[in-house]
């Protein structure tokens, strides 16, 4: 295939499943791969059926629960009615459209942007598209993968296609290397709290630099996780030897001689070396360091050794959130973040919950005990995530840590299962969103950190800068 | 495939919610969300300005008989921020909205809006605040938003309203339900698929 000069990865995935402009300046977008769970998708197959459409590409969506899953136990029914009754849902829209279900138990299980890629759904150079925010995981891949909303998820189930509107580019260099006890958490953070919550509005970001190419695949999932809490809907790392390696032998990865062609065209679809983008931001590896939230959104990050800013070192834009957040989380504006006491330290969630995760976080714990009244717990990301966890003895070295090791989801990451943070308590966590009331209690509060900052403040009881434990 | 209405305006009797920034979680709590369906989502449109928290009913427009059957929604400023959930205008539909005049709009809430027919335009804030009033006054009187004049009647008088030329062309043509749109070009849609090495299989 001849090359274009110039081209970024976007540019060329989108210029490959643009199915036509539309007229109201939108592209009619091809979907390459579409992932639905059980909270999204129950109105979008009775929309479907409302207007007596079949699903057309049945083989091109994939499904699992995830979201509201117990963690504690499985079996079914689910104790909560309504859980219940999504699952179903899910098991009846799946059977009755042919479309492939990873059931619990199935050894496939899992949050579903931990188990696309674990399957090897996702690939370089394709189109992705789930009903939830975070997406944007599957472009550590080099895909270009949207969180969509729920009349989409309609959309993509009758058309396998959606109409969007191509994002400028912004690349973002993270250059250097990082320091001991920093990782893909603290970099993700970094970016968010250098260009802002909203500073990705109408942009993808592409991820480039020393540092992102040294990262593992793992480590390129947490970041690309967090594109959209810096409002860009796409996030993406371009594909290479570590993404093919990662992707060799996967279930749904081609094999044999299928996969060398295979990584002739995902390495064609990688932005050209003259690539021209919209806007090109550089950041130093070495000066990141381990990052926790103070506040109410994942802008509000500063670097452990810091202290929470005070409103007059606040531009006026964002002192009015800051005031809203210092009364929701009651921390002292000025005083330094480490110290805070924490109450739950939560490891999880479709950021960090994958086995690099869970070993960074064992090493932190082992031969230590979780500080008295702390209640820990480590959800593993999928069923292949906790065998693996397993076959390397990780549950017990949680468990003689006091951390209680549970069954794969999503869990205290949005608590629509039986995991939520009572009253006021706050949670170390290593999860994506620290909104009001997100963790399951109106009131309870959320730090967001890299899983080896949740163990180690899970340890101590309070923010402890991480290296001081390494 | 039947065709989509093409959508020239809207008539009917109105209903005011006063105020700036309503947020999604106000016009649909968070709680009432965790079902399969979106039908019975109207029972909690405003839930909680409407209710006290043991349930007991506020004084609230959409609480008030004399506004039972409006189909225009009247609104501030920036209406429908927050998340980007659809449950907030499918709340609103299912309730009887079919209409909303504002002085703006959040992005998203916007577009989902539009994609279920329903045209969501803005007036100037001395407008709306007359309309508002007018409608205060007698809920009993026929509003009309009319997309080709690009203008809203009432008691109030005439005012001018203003849409996204983009928007409004897609009521106009019938062709506000992305889905219909997406699925005239089927042919193309495999052409496109065909093309794909890795639906192909490599
Ligand atoms: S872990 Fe959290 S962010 Fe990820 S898919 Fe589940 S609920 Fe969404």
């Amino acid at each position: 295939m001849a090359q274009s000069i110039g081209k970024s990865l976007l540019d060329k995935v989108w210029d490959a499943h643009s199915v036509r402009e539309l007229p109201s300046g939108q592209t009619q977008l091809f979907i390459g791969l579409h992932l639905v769970h059980e909270v999204t998708s129950p109105q979008g197959f009775q929309m479907l059926r409302a207007a007596g459409l079949p699903v057309l590409f049945p083989d091109r969506t994939f499904a699992t629960v995830d979201h509201i899953v117990p963690t504690a136990s499985r079996a079914r029914p689910l104790a909560d009615a309504l859980a219940e009754e999504m699952f179903q849902a899910l098991e009846q829209n799946t059977a009755e459209n042919k479309i492939e279900m990873f059931h619990i138990g199935s050894g496939r299980q899992g949050i579903v942007h931990v188990i696309g890629p674990e399957l090897g759904l996702t690939q370089p150079g394709s189109t992705i598209a789930c009903g939830d925010s975070h997406t944007s995981t599957h472009g550590a891949f080099g895909a270009i993968a949207f969180g969509i909303g729920t009349t989409q998820v309609r959309d993509v189930l009758a058309t396998q296609c959606l109409a969007m509107q191509r994002p400028r580019v912004r690349r973002i260099e993270v250059r250097g290397q990082l320091g001991a006890g920093v990782y893909a958490k603290d970099v993700t953070l970094h970016v968010i709290r250098t260009l802002g919550v909203k500073g990705g509005i109408g942009y993808a970001y592409e991820y480039a630099g020393s540092v992102i190419e040294g990262f593992s695949m793992e480590e390129r999932m947490t970041l690309c996780n967090m594109a959209i809490e810096g409002g860009a809907r796409v996030g993406y790392v371009n594909p290479d030897a570590t993404t093919y390696e990662y992707l060799r032998g996967r279930p749904y990865a081609p094999q044999g001689a299928a996969f060398d062609r295979a990584i002739e065209w995902w390495g064609s679809m990688a932005s050209d070396p003259g690539a021209s983008y919209d806007d090109v931001v550089a950041l130093e590896g070495t000066t990141i360091a381990p990052t926790v939230t103070w506040g109410i959104h994942p802008g509000h990050a500063i670097g452990v050794d810091e202290c929470i800013p005070r409103l007059s070192e606040l531009s006026d834009e964002d002192r009015g959130t800051a005031e809203r957040a210092f009364a929701y989380m009651d921390l002292k504006p000025g005083a330094p973040i480490a110290g805070t006491p924490i109450d739950v330290a939560f490891v999880g969630s479709c950021t960090n919950s994958r086995i690099s995760d869970l070993r960074v976080a064992a090493s932190i714990v082992a031969g230590r005990q979780v500080k008295s009244g702390v209640r820990a717990l480590v959800v593993p990301g999928s069923e292949a995530v906790q065998k693996q966890a397993e076959a390397e003895g990780l549950p017990e070295v949680f468990r003689a840590a006091g951390f209680d090791w549970r069954e794969p989801g999503c869990s205290m990451c949005l608590a629509m299962n039986p995991d939520k943070l009572r009253g006021r308590e706050l949670c170390a966590s290593s999860s994506n969103r620290n909104f009001p009331g997100r963790q399951g209690s109106p009131t309870g509060r959320t730090l967001l950190m890299s899983p080896a900052m949740v163990a180690a403040a899970a340890i101590r009881g309070h923010v402890i800068d991480v290296r001081e434990l390494l | 495939m039947e065709e989509l209405e093409k959508i020239e305006g809207r008539r009917g009797t109105g209903v005011v919610v006063r105020g700036a920034d309503i947020d999604t979680d106000q016009i649909i709590p968070a709680r009432y969300m965790t079902s399969i369906r979106f039908a019975g989502l109207e029972e909690h449109v405003f839930h909680d300005s409407r209710f006290t928290p043991d349930g007991v009913a506020k004084d609230h427009p959409f609480n008030d008989d004399r506004f039972a059957a409006a189909s225009i929604l009247v609104v501030g400023r920036n209406f429908g921020c927050g998340s980007s959930r659809e449950h907030a205008p499918q709340a609103l539909t299912r309730w009887g909205i079919r209409a909303i005049v504002g002085e703006s709009f959040a992005e998203i809430f916007f577009g989902n809006c539009i994609s279920l027919g329903v045209p969501a335009v803005t007036a100037d804030p001395a407008d709306v605040e007359a309309l508002m009033d007018a409608v205060e006054l007698d809920p009993s009187q026929e509003i009309e938003i009319d997309l080709l004049s690009m203008t809203v009647r009432s008691r109030a008088g005439q005012a001018r309203v203003a849409l996204p030329e983009a928007a409004r062309r897609a009521l106009l043509e019938g062709t506000w339900d992305a889905m219909r749109v997406l699925l005239m070009a089927r042919d193309e849609i495999q052409a496109t698929a065909d093309r794909l090495p890795y639906v192909r299989g490599f």
